[in-house]
């Protein structure tokens, strides 16, 4: 991960001004910063997303492709999951420095999705055992300035909302083999449901309190963090410890109570904003990269 | 109670130049042609390219008489002699520390130009030397001034008078070294409540006004006691109007952050931040600058 060199008085400023509930930029322990979120900015993708989290930029795009079946599972389609730690994001990420992180980062995800009830993957089946839709998720970290699996989990649920697949119809050939037809209308195709996708919410111990989107500075002064997954309901999939430093039950106990407040609220303004979007439909300005 | 705010990006507004300004300015991008006379001497920012002088960063023309350079908006810090500059310490060598101020290279402090504790004048030992850590360490922050620049370009520097030295507790702001103001002073002790020095390197450093001047430690013992909460709001909010002065490309200096804070008290000191918000504010502390000059 990124990381900044403070020193000794600066950490110890941090520190005390998170006891009394003001953070460095005036925030509260359980607030973010301003969420940018725009989707369908890549045009050659079946759903892409991109989330400005303060100096945090994010960008996924997502490829539904045809594909079989894995064994295991065959009346289901699948998502694959690649992130690529772009060296734009911080001079760390050079030649195969990013590779560390992206692998965290991927792991997470599919930890995440691997829960049966976050995408209804039965309805990315074609044909039974022979053909289904794949969805490849690619994510592109264009610049780090901490909380970078928040915002990563925020681009990904928006570019799933946004994903479009075609409709295709399944028809017999003569000689007993499948055809598959896609429909001739562009605009005709299926959406995913993604009430159930979960958000990432990270909760850095910093002294004696945890504090949610940390910036990079704060990542600094905390030892340790706590990766929650938080779906709109407050339901808690997953939990992950990261960092050197030790964490008291009473306090993860604590902080799994912040995670499921605030990753309710954060799944009801990005929904509405999500909403509003769709509701602006063709009239909608695209501000893209150059705005 | 908690607030998240998710918004739809909006697109930038082109910011219509205000009518008061005398000169228009000439801006050019790397590759524009300043001007096909030749009778011009070339400075800094530009090339001979085709009989014509061309740009090759981009910024605002200057001409000075026959003089014509290009100074660039977003740059790193170039040092001139007698700059103020707020570094952080990078690395701790043999007789001199490694200091980055956002130049090109690493700027220098040598042993022989810091200061001692108590402001003695003598000869560094070897003692001394051995020293030097417990004086800076990796990530200290310090504030100096520039003695000489070496051919290269890299920057000496020395924290010979007791006002410069080691920084404790506050908050550094890192901005374009082109949007500070070449001022007398760069050490300010803000009405509102706190000081800020503002680096010509682009490093500001926000800090609570210290109550008595301890002229004696000159900056080496570092006060680590809890500052109070009412200095932590005013070194916030004075953090977010710097901040929103450079989102709008405003120069710093310590009448425009006056202004700024003064039209931002309304609001919130996390609102700030916020687009339309910093705007207003930024429009405001524009108004009654130019009001100021008239």
């Amino acid at each position: 991960m990124a990381s900044v060199v403070l020193s000794e008085a600066e950490k110890v400023y941090i520190v005390h001004g998170i006891q009394e509930d003001l953070r460095v930029d005036g925030r509260g322990c359980e607030d973010y910063r301003c969420i940018e979120v725009e989707t369908d900015v890549v045009s050659n993708t079946s759903g892409s997303a991109r989330v400005k989290l303060g100096h945090t930029d994010i960008l996924v795009g997502v490829k539904a492709e045809m594909g079989t079946p894995k064994l295991e599972n065959p009346n289901e389609g699948y998502l694959e999951f690649f992130v690529d730690c772009s060296a734009n994001a911080t001079p760390e990420f050079e030649g195969r420095g990013g590779e560390e992180l992206a692998t965290e980062i991927v792991n997470t995800l599919y930890r995440i999705f691997s829960n049966e009830s976050t995408i209804d993957v039965k309805s990315l089946c074609i044909n039974p055992r022979e053909h289904c839709w794949v969805l490849y998720v690619d994510v592109l970290l264009l610049e780090c300035g901490g909380n970078l699996f928040d915002a990563i989990s925020i681009a990904v649920k928006a570019a799933l909302f946004n994903t479009r697949i075609p409709k295709v119809r399944v028809l017999d050939d003569e000689e007993g083999s499948k055809e598959i037809e896609l429909s001739d209308d562009p605009y005709d195709c299926i959406r995913l449901n993604v009430e159930n996708v979960p958000c990432i919410i990270t909760l850095s111990k910093i002294g004696c309190r945890h504090v949610v989107d940390a910036t990079l500075q704060e990542e600094a002064c905390s030892l340790a963090s706590l990766l929650l997954s938080v779906t709109s309901r407050g339901t808690l999939t997953c939990m992950k410890k990261l960092g050197n430093g030790s964490l008291d039950p009473e306090s993860i106990f604590e902080m799994m109570e912040t995670g499921k407040r605030v990753g309710k609220m954060l799944h009801t303004s990005l929904q509405k904003i999500l909403d509003k979007e769709e509701s602006l439909g063709t009239t909608r300005q695209k501000v893209g990269f150059l705005g | 109670m908690a607030a998240i705010e998710v918004r739809l990006p909006v697109a930038r507004k082109l910011v219509v130049q205000s009518l008061a300004q005398g000169s228009d300015k000439h801006l050019v991008a790397p590759g524009d042609t300043i001007t096909t006379d030749t009778g011009y001497m070339r400075g800094h920012g530009t090339y001979m390219g085709d009989e014509k002088l061309v740009a090759s960063v981009a910024g605002a023309v200057e001409r000075v008489n026959k003089l014509i350079c290009v100074k660039a908006l977003k740059t790193r810090y170039n040092g001139e002699v007698g700059d103020i500059v707020v570094g952080r310490v990078t690395e701790v060598q043999q007789k001199r520390w490694k200091v980055e101020t956002n130049a090109r290279l690493d700027s220098v402090l040598l042993l022989s130009s810091m200061n001692l504790p108590g402001g003695e004048l003598r000869r560094r030992s070897a003692e001394d030397e051995l020293a030097m850590r417990d004086y800076l360490q990796e990530g200290d922050l310090i504030s100096a001034e520039v003695q000489a620049v070496f051919s290269d370009g890299a920057v000496s520097l020395h924290t010979r008078s007791l006002k410069y030295g080691k920084l404790g507790q506050g908050v550094l702001v890192q901005v374009s070294p082109s949007l500070v103001k070449r001022q007398k002073t760069h050490f300010h002790d803000l009405p509102c409540g706190a000081s800020v020095i503002l680096g010509n390197n682009g490093f500001i450093w926000i800090y609570p006004t210290p109550e008595q001047k301890d002229e004696e430690a000159g900056g080496f013992v570092t006060n680590l006691e809890p500052v109070s909460l009412h200095d932590r709001e005013v070194i916030s909010r004075l953090r977010n109007c710097i901040l929103a002065l450079v989102a709008q490309k405003l120069m710093l200096y310590d009448t425009s952050i006056v202004y700024c804070y003064e039209a931002s008290l309304p609001h919130q000191i996390k609102d700030i931040l916020k687009p339309e918000v910093m705007q207003e504010i930024v429009l405001e502390t524009r108004q009654r600058l130019l009001g100021l000059e008239g």
